[in-house]
């Protein structure tokens, strides 16, 4: 359980995130939706003890953020951020086989190499795994990224906007896969995605955000009605349903 | 498969020092080849006071400054900076030109430790402003290396200027090694003892090269590496000023060149890195000795040279992919 209490952020006299109180249970995909600028990433960054906290409190399964030894913290959770510049010569295996670091301190065991094995065969990369990540497209990047915060093998998997660059076929399958892994492994998924369609298919709940502030909390077809997107987006946005389930069209 | 490749280079690397290592034993002015220092009994004074240290001088100094730049490029996330241009070098250089005005009988060691300290500081501050640039301009970091080490650079002409130290600083910043003899040159041991301390911590520099937010959220004491980080630049910058002086393009090159055939993955690259330095090092000092015999240049002038050339050989071919 993820809880956070009376988080605050500014940046000189700008306020980022304000007051901020939410809990996230244990088990399940949480998606973090909300305009740009809302405030979802620097969340992210606070629980995943990227940036200090300014005010408030977050705890993990009890564990503050602040001060729990990061050694700890990174056995319970993964972070993957969405600027991700990587200037490394590293083969996508090396790279992956990072994301063991908590669990190895950098010796890989047999029991490692399994668990990277199946990171690149569940996020298709096999074939690539001897290429180094500059040779790779956008896209492919992203997986092996999403791979090695998998491989982390943490029971809470942050990812702040992980679709990006992927294209539909890949952006379906990493869903999947996250639903996956969340269901079959009782991982507790917090994602940050921009397309509330994503969200409203592969998501237990959403966390709505806009200027700081979280202005809606719920299950997708409590959400995703014309009424709150426009509470949250600000405009007019035609919802039709398919097949039962909710459906945003922002495209007229 | 990348292991059998990345052994291959590693034992390829140890054979051409190895065969260097016997060469430079058998070059010098007294004109002693390798069979007389083995029969004659005055050769063996010869090649245990001189050549030897010389020649493990060389080997330190080279394999030093390579990790040295290896590191200092993971830490900065810039492939084109190194000690010897961005102000750690100069800092080194300071340190010692106003411990040797305020103190002039002070100790080796002692000289040692203020350069190590200057190079700390120096090396803090360049780093600081470096983290502070933005990452999508990579040319401002080596470009603001290398003002600011000029600018370094320019205050210690200045001041041994003042103080009437001009020779001394040309001492320290060119290197050579004709002055290295048994018991002048035992400092630099210490570079070999942080190299071995880089090499235990091998992954964690692989993953600080990944960044800030990579490295925490692996459960890396990022600040805590940042600082083993910095101590093992500025000792090995600063043991390398003081015993031997300045030798520049080592840290750039190597580095650079063992990536573009191995990667980064540092717990792999490092003894190669370590090797490459040494052998580079090595072999310019013999070339140094050999071009105008039995004069001899210093290496400082020859990897001038040597590096420079390295250098836009690198520019120029692009990374081999794959």
């Amino acid at each position: 359980m993820i809880e956070i209490n009376g988080v605050s952020l500014a940046y000189d006299v700008t306020n980022i995130l304000s007051d901020i109180s939410v809990t996230i249970p244990k088990g399940g995909v949480t998606a973090l939706i909300g305009p740009n600028g809302a405030g979802k990433s620097s969340l992210l960054a606070l629980v995943a003890r990227l940036q200090p906290l300014q005010s408030g409190a977050i705890t993990m399964d009890g564990l503050s953020v602040a001060s729990t030894p990061g050694k700890v913290l990174a056995k319970k959770m993964a972070i993957l951020r969405q600027d991700n510049h990587l200037g490394s010569r590293l083969t996508v295996r090396e790279l992956v086989g990072f994301g063991r670091f908590p669990h190895s301190r950098g010796h890989l065991t047999a029991e490692d190499r399994k668990v990277v094995d199946e990171a690149l065969m569940l996020f298709d990369l096999d074939d690539l795994s001897g290429r180094f990540l500059e040779t790779l497209s956008g896209g492919q990047r992203q997986r092996a990224l999403v791979a090695m915060a998998y491989c982390q093998d943490t029971d809470y998997l942050l990812l702040d906007e992980p679709l990006n660059n992927l294209d539909m076929y890949f952006a379906r399958d990493l869903m999947r896969s996250l639903r996956r892994i969340a269901d079959e492994r009782g991982k507790t998924i917090v994602i940050v995605l921009h397309d509330i369609n994503y969200a409203g298919t592969f998501a237990d709940r959403i966390l709505a955000m806009r200027n700081g502030r979280i202005v809606a909390d719920g299950r997708p077809d409590e959400l995703i009605t014309t009424d709150m997107l426009n509470t949250i987006y600000g405009f007019e946005i035609p919802v039709t349903t398919i097949d039962g389930r909710p459906v945003a069209l922002p495209f007229r | 498969m990348i292991v059998k490749a990345n052994r291959t280079c590693l034992v390829i690397a140890g054979l051409v020092l190895a065969i260097l290592f016997v060469a430079s034993l058998g070059v010098g002015a007294d004109q002693a080849t390798l069979a007389d220092l083995w029969q004659g009994s005055g050769g063996i004074d010869l090649l245990a006071i001189s050549r030897l240290p010389r020649t493990l001088a060389a080997i330190l100094t080279g394999a030093g400054l390579a990790i040295a730049g290896l590191i200092m490029q993971a830490i900065a996330r810039n492939r084109f900076v190194e000690p010897a241009t961005a102000g750690t070098a100069q800092s080194a250089e300071l340190g010692i030109l106003l411990v040797t005005v305020a103190w002039p009988a002070a100790s080796l060691g002692f000289k040692t430790l203020v350069a190590s300290a200057a190079a700390l500081l120096g090396t803090g501050i360049f780093l600081m402003t470096a983290h502070r640039l933005p990452p999508t301009q990579p040319f401002l970091v080596p470009l603001f290396g290398l003002v600011y080490g000029g600018v370094l650079g320019a205050a210690a002409t200045f001041i041994a200027w003042q103080a009437d130290l001009l020779q001394y600083l040309a001492i320290w910043s060119n290197g050579d090694f004709s002055g290295v003899l048994r018991g002048r040159y035992e400092l630099l041991w210490i570079g070999a003892g942080l190299v071995a301390g880089a090499w235990l911590v091998a992954d964690r520099l692989t993953i600080m090269a990944l960044g800030r937010e990579a490295s925490i959220g692996l459960g890396i004491d990022y600040e805590r590496m940042l600082q083993i980080g910095l101590v093992i630049i500025a000792v090995i910058s600063a043991v390398t000023v003081v015993v031997i002086g300045i030798v520049p393009f080592v840290g750039l090159v190597v580095p650079n060149l063992v990536s573009r055939l191995m990667g980064d993955n540092m717990r792999a690259t490092l003894p190669v890195v370590a090797l490459s330095g040494a052998i580079l090092v090595l072999a310019c000092d013999i070339l140094g000795r050999l071009i105008r015999f039995p004069y001899e240049i210093p290496v400082g002038t020859v990897m001038g040279v040597t590096g420079a050339v390295l250098f836009l050989l690198m520019l120029f071919r692009r990374p081999a992919h794959g």
